[in-house]
């Protein structure tokens, strides 16, 4: 689209003087917008508090919950198993984000992680298969129930919540189906000791793993052209389609990666018991959900995001961790992610400006 | 009613109202002003409704009577002075809309205020469903009340169907029925008060056969004793269903007469006016460049076949009346519509528009600015930054990574050139004013160096300075060759800006203005002349 052929080639003198005065004038303009945008920049500390307040909670929860008891939260490593023990809340937290961003739910998510987890299992103990082809069938079969998610959702034009609700039902049927609703013990020692025995500063390797998919998704959301599109589909579809977006392909790419990166958080949950089982990886939907909205309140707040994500994840987890040291029986963990999944969505609720979410 | 013209309007309006005068008529407003910041909308209008009377109401875009109906709706304050009354009761203004009904006030906007899911009976029966707790709804009286209704009527309207299947007349008819039942119900207690009727642009989307109907109904009503206030554009339909007509121009109530004595001249010319003086700008010469846009037997339900073609560096307005279908051209070239038959090409491009999507369309060097800001045109609640850099992301993310700095560098420098003030890219979108986010979002199409630019009503809600900026950012861009289409009712500015315009109307090219020819006064004049039906 360049079309500077017919640009001015001959000046004149009149046309000299017009540029001078045009340039002089962009030059005040710049002044005076400098001036402005110096004073929005101006060091705001409900800005920086909105950014980092999560940070702080987290802080402050520690020294809460260390003052009553310094010798298990001031351990290093009740950390280091935390950090280690919640890989795959932060691999499927981050596989939320993906169709949060363009603006569509996945509630199939928590049941794509289970079927990858029984995958392996059944293929790697059963059937007797190397442990590399069985994760690459998980990972696959994660990629296909995203793209029936997207055929729903797009071509039939039905609404993702209802869509990925049916279809993660649907999956823990097939799941119950694969293993005869019992749990597969066995699954190759390789897997293991790739995810939890090998540890690096004492933390588990396996949350490496989800460090490094943050940053990968962190980078895409923040540092590439795709992440500006989709962020601009989740915000203004019809924008987005009249910017000239193919809206289309971004929803059902982010439907189909985040049945991929679902079934990843999978790999690690296989990994981490040496074993699947059929129904326990459920459990782990409203969580996700959780950490994605209150991570959604803080780094960049207003929007889904990977750094976010991650710290909200650790700040809850931080929370039951500190409960169960007290004693507290396991409810709280419901009262915990439940009402921290409520709070959050009211957060960035107050944070966009009262603008309902999409 | 007395065959006197043109008087009683006024003469009811300077006397203050008497008892007598009162009675004889059903509503009656004296001395309506309304200001936006400095510009005046309304300027000292009294008019009177009479008991059983349709009454018109005529004038062209920003004569003031979309301002006069929101003021009697509530949805505008009037300036302090103004009195308004029904059947003799004066009423506080502002009007209180919540009580609107029960004074003997009701509206049937143009998009009727059906609720397309729900059935006949139920969207009959809206207001009062909203309003009172039934605890108990019984469905087979309710359909069989309906009935006897439109059996009133004599309208054949199925009660129990779903409204989203109802053709658009039906659809207008059961609304007028509903607004009508509406002050039926309120005028229970005042017999004497069967109320006035305010039908705001019910006509541009229905067919002819339709609007006999719709004037059917009208006729019924007002058998009943009801007054109505039937607001068009068209003036033929006025002169065939009012009794009375007031014509508005630019604030001002220009007369109010017998619609029977008036000719469709008289009543063009009242709208029109012939006192304004000529347009004495520089007149933009016929740009005969290289043609760069063809369009040819562009269709679209009732709209076209159009084939039209347009130069490089041409400026070319497209206008006419409210339905006429001129504000969907850009949108269908653009390939933004569904169903659109016609091929468009652009230098060498050609694309079949059955096919052809926002994509496509750009990458052949078309760009589109959607009218309504926040909702197509760009995303309020993401920052500046961000809304303009989208088509260029992939330009700017030249190394490995596109940071936040490029993007709000890139911006700023945009927005400096484009005069976007204040030029704070990370601010969010819907914190501009709407001549700035103008100038943004028209800026973030400019950089594409577009060869067609496709505008919607490009000027809407913009200030005076900025409108002259974006003015002059289009000239320069024509004048570097890209070819600018604007669909817009603003005649005034596609007379001074424009080096052609084309007339539409019933979804058709009706007439094509240039040079001398292209002034505000013609191009209204062709838009209501055009709608004088062949009979």
């Amino acid at each position: 689209m360049n079309d500077s052929s017919t640009l001015n080639n001959q000046p004149d003198t009149m046309q000299d003087y017009e540029d001078r005065i045009k340039a002089l004038e962009s030059k005040i303009q710049s002044v005076e917008s400098a001036m402005e945008t110096s004073a929005y920049n101006r060091w705001n500390w409900k800005d920086w508090f909105e950014r980092y307040g999560l940070l702080l909670a987290w802080g402050a929860l520690i020294l809460l919950l260390g003052a009553l008891k310094p010798e298990q939260m001031f351990a290093w490593n009740s950390y280091a198993t935390m950090f280690g023990s919640n890989a795959m809340i932060v691999a499927l937290t981050l596989a939320l984000l993906l169709p949060l961003t363009t603006g569509d739910y996945d509630l199939s998510v928590a049941s794509v992680m289970g079927l990858s987890s029984m995958l392996i299992a059944v293929l790697n103990v059963k059937l007797g298969w190397s442990i590399a082809p069985a994760i690459l069938v998980a990972l696959l079969a994660g990629a296909l129930v995203g793209a029936v998610n997207a055929l729903f959702v797009l071509y039939f034009g039905i609404h993702s919540l209802i869509v990925t609700l049916g279809t993660g039902y649907f999956i823990n049927g097939v799941i119950l189906w694969i293993s005869n609703s019992a749990t597969i013990a066995g699954v190759s020692m390789q897997l293991v000791k790739g995810v939890i025995l090998t540890r690096v500063f004492g933390i588990p390797i396996g949350f490496y793993y989800a460090l490094i998919l943050a940053a990968i998704i962190w980078y895409l959301f923040q540092h590439t052209s795709l992440g500006r599109r989709l962020l601009f589909v989740g915000r203004g579809r019809e924008v987005a389609r009249l910017s000239g977006v193919n809206v289309v392909r971004l929803r059902a790419g982010s439907l189909i990666a985040a049945g991929v990166v679902a079934a990843f958080a999978g790999v690690l949950y296989t990994g981490m018991r040496g074993a699947a089982d059929p129904s326990s990886s459920l459990a782990f939907l409203l969580p996700a959900f959780a950490a994605a909205f209150l991570g959604s309140t803080a780094i960049y707040p207003g929007r889904f995001n990977a750094p976010g994500a991650f710290i909200a994840v650790f700040f809850l987890s931080t929370g039951i961790m500190g409960l169960n040291f007290l004693g507290v029986d396991s409810f709280v963990q419901n009262l915990f992610y439940g009402g921290g999944l409520v709070i959050a969505v009211s957060i960035s609720q107050l944070i966009r400006g009262r603008r309902p979410m999409d | 009613m007395t065959p006197a013209i043109n008087s009683d309007g006024r003469n009811s309006a300077t006397s203050d109202a008497t008892h007598s005068a009162a009675s004889l008529n059903a509503l009656e407003l004296l001395h309506f002003s309304k200001r936006f910041g400095g510009a005046v909308a309304l300027d000292d209008v009294s008019l009177s409704i009479r008991r059983g009377e349709v009454h018109g109401l005529l004038g062209s875009n920003g004569s003031g009577k979309s301002t006069l109906i929101k003021i009697l709706s509530g949805f505008h304050h009037p300036e302090p002075g103004a009195q308004l009354s029904l059947y003799g009761q004066s009423i506080n203004l502002p009007v209180n809309p919540v009580r609107l009904r029960d004074f003997g006030l009701s509206f049937v906007h143009q998009h009727l205020g059906l609720v397309p899911a729900l059935s006949v009976t139920e969207n009959l029966y809206l207001g009062k469903l909203a309003t009172r707790n039934n605890w108990r709804i019984n469905w087979t009286s309710a359909h069989e009340n309906a009935r006897e209704v439109f059996d009133r009527f004599q309208l054949d309207l199925e009660p129990t169907r779903e409204v989203a299947s109802l053709s658009s007349v039906q659809q207008a008819l059961l609304a007028i029925v509903r607004a009508y039942e509406s002050l039926r119900e309120a005028g229970e207690l005042h017999a004497d008060k069967p109320g006035v009727l305010v039908l705001d642009e019910p006509t541009p989307f229905l067919p002819q056969s339709g609007v006999t109907q719709l004037f059917d109904l009208i006729r019924k009503c007002v058998d009943t004793g009801a007054s109505v206030i039937f607001v068009s554009h068209d003036v033929d339909e006025v002169r065939q269903i009012t009794d009375r007509a007031s014509i508005l121009r630019d604030g001002h109530l220009i007369d109010t007469v017998e619609s029977g004595f008036i000719s469709h001249e008289g009543f063009v010319s009242r709208i029109i006016g012939r006192d304004l003086e000529q347009y004495t700008g520089t007149k933009k010469p016929i740009n005969n460049g290289t043609v760069r846009l063809r369009a040819s037997n562009v269709c679209k339900e009732s709209i076209g076949p159009l084939t039209f073609q347009s130069a490089a560096g041409e400026i070319l307005g497209l206008t006419g009346l409210i339905g006429s279908g001129f504000d969907s051209v850009p949108a269908i070239l653009y390939g933004a519509q569904k169903e659109v038959t016609g091929s468009i090409s652009v230098d060498e491009t050609t694309l079949d528009l059955s096919t052809v999507k926002p994509e496509t369309a750009l990458q052949a060097g078309i760009a589109y600015l959607p009218a309504d800001r926040l909702a197509e045109a760009g995303i309020g609640s993401l920052s500046v930054a961000d809304n303009v850099c989208q088509p260029v992301l992939a330009e700017l993310q030249s190394g490995i990574a596109l940071t936040e700095k490029q993007i709000i560098q890139h911006a700023s420098l945009l927005g400096a050139n484009a005069g976007v003030k204040p030029n704070t890219p990370q601010m969010p979108l819907a914190a501009l004013s709407g001549g700035n986010a103008q100038k943004a979002l028209m800026a973030k199409w400019l950089q594409t160096k577009p060869h067609v630019l496709l505008l919607d009503e490009p000027t809407q809600g913009v200030d005076v300075g900025a409108r002259q900026q974006l003015w002059d950012a289009l000239d320069a861009t024509a004048a570097h060759g890209t070819c600018i289409l604007i669909a817009s009712t603003d005649y005034e500015q596609l007379a001074s800006v424009c080096h052609r315009v084309l007339i539409f109307s019933q979804g058709q090219i009706v007439a094509e203005l240039t040079g001398n020819s292209l002034t505000k006064d013609l191009i209204a004049e062709h838009c209501y002349r055009s709608l004088t039906r062949s009979a």
